[in-house]
């Protein structure tokens, strides 16, 4: 083939340009895009820069030491990620976890829903120039940071939902702090709807941009906020009922626009909820024993289960088969920025340049996540 | 194990009626397990398309949650397995079907599932790169998450070592 032969005038037109990976706000990714003057014709993802092989590696440690290195990929909601994998094995081993245990497993995943919600929407106000709201988000995330550290004993990584149980009891008196925390929390998300959400810059960058239809979403597997901000009430909290969530009375948010907006304001409509159970969980936790005495080396027998958790993204699914020996045979997870990664180029096709940031950053795309 | 032997299981009442409509119009069609929220099914390659587009219109399995593969050695198969659930049918929320396929691990090659389960596509792609499978169909099957240059047998199979181990 000669190069004239190549030669295309339409062609000629699209420019090839790669967004990240070192771009301030892509993270560790890179979106590679094609261009038509200021019109996106194509995108596609290209994950990986951070990609460490954690299904491997659960493969050569055992079910104990596979806690603290599975919850590297997600740091912001680590106990959203540990949760499913305690509860595949926990049900692999058919161990009956105590009602304490139960709840203070809900409370910490509630925390970090809240915690990376909050970094989500304030990360969400840089990609349109909102200062106030990365400063007003990242400061109010400490307060939740604080609680989760008196109980987890980090302020990170907690390593805190284990197989059997939670690593240890929550510190006497912390209760009452918690439920301020609530009720200071629950005003102070008002004024962020004041000034960010019905804020009409804002509303301006979001509204009508990015639209994800019903139908797509469902069609391309989409999953969390991105699921339920078009229209669809589904979330594994609800819908299958684990660990100590049937105890709680709260709601499913869901929004039918499916835009960058919906799917921003779908995540403050969540951390609402997550007060309530919050809330209920620290007032009527039941006394008694916090975990199961397993011991450092479980064991574990032969099978194979399909474990899923509502994260803070959406589904996380563990696929976890035993052979009976210490370690997993095979230990595959499913992470909700990896399920919603086909989102970006099917959203970016025909956007303007200008509202890549709002298209893909309201994914609430984690590409350490989809890596892992 | 024990405890089935001290009581008979619950009779999952929402699956089982699932598995046998199953089985009834696909009779070669193994069923590993009927669970209260989660059902397996093996099927063969040149079958399977058939089989999701059963399990897709007539069941109301229409959203996919993800695609998984194991390396049996010891049989020298592969095995991939698509996990969907349904998103839109009143009383199926809580029910993941997975569906599962085994070939040969010399040469892996299954049909693409993406015209099924359009989510599916990536999920396809890192099965692909991780454990060498095939998927005819499939528009694109580049590294997702393996470097592009990456020499060496997929990662995820059972005779690929970690480096320092």
């Amino acid at each position: 083939m000669t190069v004239e032969s190549e030669y295309n005038p339409d062609a000629d037109r699209i420019m090839n340009v790669a967004l990240g990976p070192q771009h301030p706000g892509a993270g560790h990714f890179r979106i590679q895009l094609w261009l038509d003057g200021d019109f996106v014709v194509k995108a596609e993802p290209d994950p990986g820069y951070v990609h460490r092989g954690e299904e491997k590696m659960g493969e050569y440690r055992n079910y104990i030491q596979n806690v603290p290195h599975l919850e590297r990929p997600v740091i912001l909601d680590s106990c959203g990620i540990l949760f499913p994998y305690a509860l595949a094995v926990d049900e692999l081993m058919n161990n009956k976890i105590p009602p304490r245990g139960q709840y203070l497993r809900v409370i910490m995943a509630e925390i970090n829903r809240i915690v990376s919600h909050m970094y989500f929407i304030g990360i969400y106000g840089i990609f349109v120039g909102h200062t106030t709201m990365i400063t007003w988000a990242m400061g109010d995330r400490d307060f939740w940071i604080d609680i989760a550290e008196r109980i987890g004993g980090a302020r990170v990584t907690f390593a805190y939902i284990i197989p059997g149980g939670v690593r240890n009891d929550m510190p006497e008196g912390l209760t009452e702090r918690a439920l301020k925390t609530c009720d200071w929390f629950e005003k102070r998300m008002n004024e962020y709807e004041k000034i960010f959400f019905k804020n009409p810059l804002f509303l301006e960058r979001t509204e009508g941009i990015g639209v994800l239809t019903k139908e797509n979403a469902i069609r391309l597997g989409a999953t969390g906020t991105v699921l339920r901000a078009s229209g669809v009430k589904h979330d594994i909290r609800k819908d299958e009922p684990y660990s100590a969530y049937p105890d709680f009375d709260f709601d499913v948010p869901s929004l039918t626009a499916g835009d960058c907006w919906a799917r921003a304001y779908v995540a403050l409509q969540e951390m609402r909820e997550s007060v309530k159970i919050i809330r209920q969980a620290f007032k009527e936790i039941p006394s008694g024993p916090v975990r199961l005495k397993l011991g450092p080396q479980p064991r574990v027998p032969a099978g194979e289960v399909y474990a899923r958790s509502e994260a803070a993204r959406g589904e996380m699914s563990y696929h976890l088969i035993s052979d009976g020996t210490p370690r997993p045979y095979r230990m595959k997870i499913g992470v909700p920025s990896f399920k919603n990664m086909i989102m970006i180029p099917h959203l970016l096709k025909g956007v303007h340049v200008g509202d890549i940031p709002p298209v893909y950053w309201s994914q609430n795309f984690w590409p350490v996540e989809s890596d892992r | 194990m024990q405890a089935q032997a001290q009581a008979p299981p619950p009779q999952p009442a929402k699956t089982k009626p699932l598995a046998d409509a199953i089985l009834q119009k696909f009779p070669g069609t193994t069923v590993d397990y009927v669970r209260e929220k989660r059902l397996k099914v093996t099927t063969t390659p040149d079958k399977i398309k058939e089989v999701a587009l059963f399990i897709r219109d007539e069941l109301g399995f229409d959203h996919i949650s993800c695609v998984s593969g194991t390396d049996w050695i010891a049989k020298n198969e592969i095995e991939v397995i698509y996990f969907v659930g349904s998103v839109s049918k009143p009383g199926q929320e809580a029910i993941i079907v997975a569906l599962a396929e085994r070939s040969k691990r010399d040469n892996p090659s299954v049909p693409t599932l993406i015209e099924v389960w359009p989510g599916a596509e990536y999920h396809e792609r890192e099965t692909h790169e991780m454990l060498g499978v095939v998927f005819s169909g499939h528009p694109n099957l580049k590294n997702l998450l393996l470097p592009e240059d990456w020499n060496d047998i997929p990662p995820l199979r059972k005779d690929y070592i970690s480096p320092g181990r």
